[in-house]
């Protein structure tokens, strides 16, 4: 039942400014189906570069990438917006939610741009992925008048809203308090539970140590790419 | 790209920030107000102007131009040779169109013509006592005279039957009649620069709202003016001609001149510089309105390169959840289009109320002109034109903003 869902093949990355410099140096991994992972590494390794690379956002490296059977390398941004609407979802790290839309817009617009569903079932899906991170509550709020934990939150709902292949996380928890990171990390374990492909970019060690499988990175390259033991007991 | 979405979030982003989008709607309604305020008077003038200048014209008149330019006999004999003429008499030529009445009734069995008037006019000198002013008279047939300039409808007193029924009539100028201080009934001398001189009654008192013709001119029965010229009946010095329609007179003057070897004038011609008028109030009508809208356009350029700033973030999430770059620009046009629907309907609203304040302006052109407040139009196609060049305006102004907005690179602004 295992599949490959992502494999990167080959990646170099440099940037030019100030100085040419290679941030990525021949990246080769694969990603299975319903695996939660965790890039670690120290601050400028080029985890977050790879990171945006894989997301589609960034397409200018050298390589080859490949998800859900659909090679990405190479393709035009209008397709790459709309591959990444439906196969992708984003946390990220400081920016949460469009401050002035209710937190049941914010998980609806994806949603509404993909156009699979009409606008109410969109709506009634929202509200269950609300319900499912338990901010349910909250969704005719304004995001604006939540606390980063509950508007992070909202992130990971609208990430779910279009049931992407993969969800991507840059530092997911970097930005929250000790509770909040607990609690959203414990929303993440509880997805790949139930079969969600996650990728997070973390440098927070207990939030490695609760994944199944750990990339480690420096200086653009992988040093270490196990697979965590509570996995390997599974 | 999905204009119900992007419209939502157009909408949500316009209401967030209520202020500044007021501020981008009342520069557009500004700039669009001012152009209906301004198109609707100028043309007002414009229309004003011809129509008394064409109404109190005829669209042709046709008349003997006397030329006196000859030269000497003894110039034409030995061009090279050393003349010397002292003073040469001009040529007594008259100034009668000759077979005017059969002209005259020629061009009125012609199509496309309204109406002809045949007529003898001459300067005079009014006398009435003490006072003694110059002007003219025009000898005519008041029906048909009636007929090119709708006399009745501009007589101040008196009837034109009147002069009709009394050979020794005048129809005279209402402010002439003014200045020569003589009412209904009274008589006044009129005196000919050839030598002739008449007592004539006052029967009627007439005002086109144009200067030059209330101060000066009178009408008197054809036949008297003649006798006062001591002229045989067949004696006309002018023909006017009306078109039904204004603009072939111009095409048609030209070909009676060739018809009949008379010169003719067209109401163009003799109106030069109101037409000339008009250009010069078209062309500055355009000029501020269109520099009102640029400015305009600047500030909307303005605050929406700033929203797109504001939002960048907003832009880099969007698009890493799947919104493209056309999705993006239509969110930012669509705000710019908004404030330029919005903002232009405002102005057309305020322009109108401003042109009707305009036109129930009292206004004091005194004897000059008819009017009693300010000439304005109130034409449909004004305030179409003023919408379109409000909306193209602010799309102009949005397009670019938005283009910067689509460009936004969403990693650069997500690393953080």
């Amino acid at each position: 039942m295992m599949s490959t869902v992502l494999s990167a093949r080959h990646l170099n990355k440099y940037f030019y400014d100030p100085d040419k410099f290679q941030v990525l140096k021949d990246i080769t991994f694969d990603v299975q189906s319903g695996e939660f992972l965790a890039i670690v590494g120290k601050s400028g390794c080029g985890k977050s570069t790879l990171l945006y690379l894989l997301s589609t956002m960034d397409t200018d490296y050298d390589g080859q990438v490949e998800m859900a059977g659909t090679t990405l390398t190479g393709r035009n941004q209008d397709f790459l917006a709309r591959f990444r609407n439906e196969h992708l979802g984003f946390v990220f790290q400081f920016h949460f939610l469009l401050p002035e839309f209710s937190v049941l817009q914010n998980v609806m617009l994806p949603g509404l741009k993909l156009g699979k569903y009409p606008e109410k079932v969109v709506e009634e899906r929202a509200m269950e992925k609300l319900r499912l991170i338990g901010m349910a509550d909250y969704a005719r709020k304004p995001a604006s008048k939540l606390s980063g934990g509950q508007q992070q939150r909202v992130a990971i709902a609208r990430a779910l809203i279009n049931d992407p292949t993969i969800i991507m996380g840059d530092e997911p928890t970097g930005n929250l308090d000790r509770a909040n990171s607990e609690n959203v990390f414990a929303i993440f374990r509880d997805l790949a539970a139930k079969g969600q492909t996650i990728i997070a970019v973390t440098h927070d060690p207990d939030f490695a140590a609760g994944t199944d499988r750990v990339i480690e990175m420096s200086d653009g390259m992988i040093i270490n790419g196990h697979e965590t033991k509570d996995r390997q007991a599974n | 790209m999905d204009l119900h979405i992007a419209s939502q979030i157009a909408r949500t982003h316009l209401l967030a920030k209520k202020r500044q989008t007021l501020v981008a709607m009342l520069g557009v309604t500004f700039g669009i107000a001012m152009f209906i305020t301004m198109i609707s008077f100028m043309q007002g003038v414009n229309q004003f102007l011809e129509d008394s200048a064409l109404d109190a014209s005829p669209h042709i008149r046709m008349y003997n131009e006397v030329n006196t330019q000859r030269p000497g006999l003894i110039e034409a004999l030995k061009p090279n040779g050393f003349n010397v003429i002292y003073h040469q008499k001009p040529k007594n030529e008259s100034a009668r169109l000759k077979n005017g009445l059969i002209m005259a009734q020629h061009i009125e069995r012609e199509p496309g013509v309204l109406g002809v008037s045949p007529q003898i006019a001459t300067q005079v000198f009014y006398n009435n006592g003490p006072i003694q002013l110059s002007g003219t008279i025009s000898g005519v047939d008041i029906d048909r005279e009636n007929r090119l300039y709708k006399l009745t409808t501009r007589l101040k007193s008196g009837s034109l039957k009147a002069l009709k029924t009394n050979p020794d009539g005048l129809i005279m100028g209402s402010v002439l009649a003014r200045k020569l201080n003589v009412q209904l009934g009274d008589k006044v001398t009129v005196t000919l620069p050839g030598g002739g001189t008449r007592i004539l009654r006052v029967v009627g008192t007439f005002g086109f709202g144009v200067g030059t013709v209330d101060n000066t001119k009178s009408y008197a029965n054809i036949s008297t003016v003649q006798e006062i010229m001591q002229r045989d009946p067949s004696y006309i010095t002018d023909i006017h001609i009306k078109m039904i329609d204004p603009l072939q007179a111009i095409d048609y003057g030209k070909r009676l001149r060739t018809m009949y070897g008379y010169y003719t004038e067209d109401w163009a011609t003799a109106n030069t510089a109101i037409l000339a008028g008009e250009k010069i109030r078209n062309m500055l009508t355009y000029v501020v309105s269109i520099t009102l809208l640029v400015v305009a356009g600047f500030g909307i350029y303005n605050i929406m390169n700033m929203t797109v700033i504001n939002k960048i973030k907003d832009i880099a999430i969007l698009k890493a959840t799947g919104f493209d770059g056309k999705d993006i620009v239509a969110i930012f046009l669509l705000q710019a289009l908004f404030i330029g629907f919005t903002g232009g309907l405002l102005g057309l609203v305020i322009g109108f109320g401003l042109s009707y304040l305009l036109s129930i302006t009292p206004f004091d052109a005194g004897d000059f002109l008819s009017i009693k407040t300010f000439p304005v139009i109130f034409a449909p196609k004004y305030y179409g034109m003023g919408l379109l060049f409000g909306i193209v305006t602010t799309v102009l102004a949005g397009y670019f903003p938005s283009r910067k907005a689509a460009q936004v690179d969403p990693v650069s602004i997500l690393r953080g």
